[in-house]
């Protein structure tokens, strides 16, 4: 079963006539509701290529790949494999057609071993005995032919995010999928580990395996696909040979307009220390250290950019910082107001002092999903004078207040009724950047400001970080994008197991050094040997 | 000595009758909710087929059909809690305690209206129930002291349904661990989306549980009208289904340690019967009540701080949904 994948047996055709496409959609039709998620798609993905589709949140891409592995089944329209028609109705259905997905969010079972999940649901019988061996030998394989290096043994829940996503590539592969779908492949990876993943792409192209990727980072694209689909409000708007095309060009069949070159940045105008840190430290209730001896200095009028792979202590410094969690040591400085352990201050005390947050967790920390978007236009500042009347809130005055931000910070729709949960997580992040920037921060602490938003809100998001710190704000700016860091920053600090592991002001910075800091491998490892991935 | 022996041997014997029902009902328990689906109607269900079976050997006189009929009614309540919670998505907790409810009201409405008798079955005779039967080599063994005693009195000489409780938990292990199903059915427990994409059907995994879960619940039932009494009386089943859960959460979800658990529940209460009327040195006679909530009591403490953190499979009580 493994060894089929070498691709011996290629299919017969006709002399002249070309071979058919891997994998062939024709007018895929998919509503929800009102929504049309997939208008008329058609692609056709030659087989042994890697395959790029791009495009917006909301796009369609999604739907497209569900309706491929069998989790919707299209309203109409014709899918064939090898130039075969198929109904693919199940994820049984698309396995059996040589499909294989590696999801976004890995479909593990944490308490399981690698063995286990492999060979779930491809079992040789109906003792697990036989299977497992037949598992352990067929893995063996595989790791030596395309370098998919696991341990069987190794328990899911103790795996970096990388084995685990080499660990759903295995599955597919004992499955013999002919056709793998990767479904934002690199969101959750190291630059390390995405040039990793890419290496182990190209082998499985050289065995004729078809890759079809589904990304927003167009950098991706341009470097390691054959070819590219765009998709724009669930119609298929071009393909391209990627060596015909550019990110540029790319990005704008993606939004449908030009975009701007860039943000603007104007000369720097850094003045005094406006958030001062000093041995900040916090523990958790195990003891462990999660934030371990932090100091820095935060200035006006400059963005601080801390990079770090997700998990190593950039969410609790955040948290520190806001005053949601107290710290267990060390002190910050705020507005020549001193917060330390015994002198600990709440969120509201921190947002008096004009430290602004805008959180990570924007659905959980930003706002109240089930709250209309008038209300959680003044989250955290309902008590404000403007907002109420002498008993009662004043909703006319919120109202104003909501439809003010909404017009200058383009939230769409621009109806404060809406309920928050309808909102398109762009326009949600906007509004939640609107409220806090309106109050004039003069310190604003912004968590990872960009994560599943669309590339035109991206731009006047990050657009509008440069203004306020161009106005002489401070701004603290966690992201695990490192693209983003890099665009935004004028200086950046490296956590790593909750330490500062690196400092660097942003024109000297280098990705691959910045990627092995993020990993704590840069000590003894030169950078020379990884390759920047864009 | 040996009167101190023999008590031991009696106490220890009493604990086997008692521990049955709670094995069967944990092992039962053990199914569904490994694959997902929280069961607090054990209870029902055991009641259910406790009173369908006895009224049915009051009927025929036959153990065995009456056994089927157990069987089919707890297979019936649990196929009615999977119609709820599996295909319609329904909330388990609400399911499970509406089978309680409604069982603990309509055996006794069937009681009284099939045999006026204030909601009892008539008494069974020995040839329409499950009797002890003696294993073999127990009378040539029972001169030879100790292990005879031991043989005798404690592994002979139960009825067929309490062989069958004890078998269940090395079959529900090697069921649980070493088959295809097994593995599958303590996958979709603990992510059914990752089940789903193999190709696997969630729903069609999670009846099969519930089904393995009614049969048991079935055996569990007809053993305590039929087998270990000789009649069905209202609400039989005192708490037990709930006190197998609990054995179950005790024993974090695996077949040996619940095993274990209602083992200790099954000794607490048999000590307990052995303690009413019996004076306990510088306390005195001890009231009845008081015994009889021993069990409980130590249940709450156990629970509440000796196990330490039970996980409990991680997709437990969640309706399935793919668009979620």
């Amino acid at each position: 079963m493994v060894t089929k994948i070498g691709g011996e047996d290629a299919v017969v055709t006709p002399e002249g006539e070309p071979p058919p496409a891997a994998i062939e959609l024709r007018g895929i039709n998919k509503t929800f509701g009102t929504v049309r998620a997939n208008n008329d798609v058609s692609m056709a993905v030659r087989a042994g290529a890697i395959h790029g589709i791009v495009g917006e949140n909301g796009a369609g891409k999604s739907t497209l790949m569900s309706i491929l592995y069998g989790f919707y089944s299209a309203d109409s329209g014709v899918i064939r494999v090898g130039g075969k028609p198929v109904a693919i109705r199940s994820p049984n259905d698309a396995i059996a057609a040589g499909i294989g997905m590696v999801h976004q969010h890995f479909m593990l079972v944490d308490n399981f071993t690698v063995l286990e999940n492999v060979m779930m649901g491809a079992e040789s019988g109906p003792l697990l005995r036989e299977s497992i061996q037949k598992a352990r030998g067929a893995l063996i394989n595989l790791a030596e032919e395309y370098g998919l290096h696991v341990d069987p043994d190794a328990v899911i829940a103790d795996l970096p995010v990388g084995a685990l996503q080499r660990v759903e590539i295995l599955k597919a592969l004992y499955r013999d999928a002919r056709i793998l779908i990767l479904d934002e492949p690199t969101g959750v990876l190291t630059p390390q580990e995405a040039v990793q993943l890419f290496r182990i792409l190209s082998a499985l192209k050289e065995r004729g395996v078809t890759v079809i990727l589904i990304t927003h980072k167009l950098g991706e694209v341009m470097a390691i696909t054959d070819s590219v689909s765009v998709m724009r409000r669930g119609q298929m708007v071009a393909e391209r040979a990627t060596a015909e095309t550019s990110a540029e060009e790319l990005a704008e069949l993606m939004v449908g307009r030009k975009l701007k070159a860039g943000v603007s940045r104007q000369t720097k105008n850094v003045g005094d220390p406006a958030l001062i840190v000093e041995g900040l430290s916090l523990r958790d209730r195990y003891g462990v250290a999660r934030i371990d001896d932090i100091g820095f200095e935060l200035r006006a009028g400059e963005i601080l950019g801390i990079a770090g792979v997700s998990g190593n202590g950039q969410s609790e410094l955040l948290e520190v910082l806001s005053g949601i969690t107290p710290m267990t040591a060390g002190r910050i400085v705020v507005e020549g107001r001193e917060v330390n352990v015994a002198k600990p201050a709440r969120p509201d005390e921190m947002r008096a002092l004009r430290l602004a947050h805008v959180p990570e967790d924007r659905q959980r920390r930003g706002m109240v999903t089930a709250f209309t978007a008038r209300e959680s236009s003044i989250l955290g500042y309902q008590r404000d004078s403007a907002f109420n009347g002498p008993l009662f809130m004043d909703y006319a005055a919120i109202d104003g207040h909501c439809r003010d931000l909404m017009e200058r910070f383009d939230v769409r729709p621009p109806l404060p009724d809406i309920v928050s949960s309808k909102m398109s997580g762009g326009n949600q992040q906007k509004l939640i950047l609107a409220r806090e920037i309106d109050r004039d921060p003069k310190v604003l602490l912004v968590g990872q400001p960009t994560r599943g938003v669309d590339i035109g809100a991206i731009e006047f998001i990050h657009q509008q970080l440069c203004d306020l710190r161009d106005r002489g704000c401070a701004i603290l700016l966690v992201s695990v994008e490192l693209d983003e860091i890099l665009a935004l920053s004028d200086r950046i600090l490296v956590m790593f197991e909750g330490r500062i592991v690196g400092e660097t002001p942003v024109e000297e910075a280098d990705r691959s050094l910045l990627g092995l800091m993020m990993t704590n491998a840069h000590q003894g490892a030169t950078s020379a040997n990884t390759e920047p991935v864009a | 000595m040996e009167d101190a022996f023999i008590f031991a041997v009696l106490t220890l014997n009493a604990t086997v009758r008692v521990a049955t029902p709670l094995i069967l009902c944990s092992m039962a328990g053990l199914f569904s909710e490994r694959s997902g689906v929280i069961d607090i109607s054990l209870e029902g269900k055991m009641l259910g087929a406790a009173f369908i079976a006895a009224s049915v050997a009051a009927a025929t006189g036959s153990p065995w059909l009456a056994l089927a009929a157990g069987i089919a009614t707890a297979v019936f309540l649990a196929l009615l809690h999977g119609f709820a919670c599996i295909t319609h998505h329904g909330n388990q907790v609400v399911s499970g305690v509406a089978l309680n409810i409604l069982m603990s009201g309509l055996t006794v409405v069937l009681g009284i209206a099939w045999f006026h008798r204030g909601g009892q079955t008539p008494s069974l005779e020995s040839s329409e129930r499950f009797m002890p039967i003696s294993l073999p080599l127990a009378d040539v063994l029972a001169d030879v002291p100790v292990l005879g005693t031991l043989y005798g009195r404690l592994i002979s000489g139960h009825n067929l349904l309490v062989y069958v409780a004890f078998l269940a938990v090395p079959l529900a292990w090697w069921v649980l661990y070493r088959t295809r199903f097994g593995l599958r059915l303590r996958a979709v427990g603990e992510n059914p989306k990752a089940v789903d994409t193999a190709g696997i059907s969630v729903a069609w995994l999670r009846y099969r549980a519930v089904l393995i879960c009614g049969l048991l619940t079935g055996i569990a039932g007809t053993y305590l009208s039929i087998a270990n009494n000789a009649a069905f009386v209202r609400d039989m089943t005192a708490g037990q289904g709930y006190i197998a859960l609990a054995a179950l959460i005790f024993g974090k979800w695996r077949p040996w340690t619940a095993f274990g658990a209602c083992l200790l529940f099954g000794l607490l209460n048999a000590v307990a019967i052995r303690l009413q009327g019996v004076p306990i040195p510088g306390i005195g006679e001890v009231p009845v009540v008081f015994i009889q909530a021993l069990p409980y009591v130590l249940t709450v403490v156990l629970l509440a701080g000796f196990i330490g953190k039970a996980v409990a499979p991680k997709a437990i009580g969640e309706p399935y949904m793919k668009e979620s």
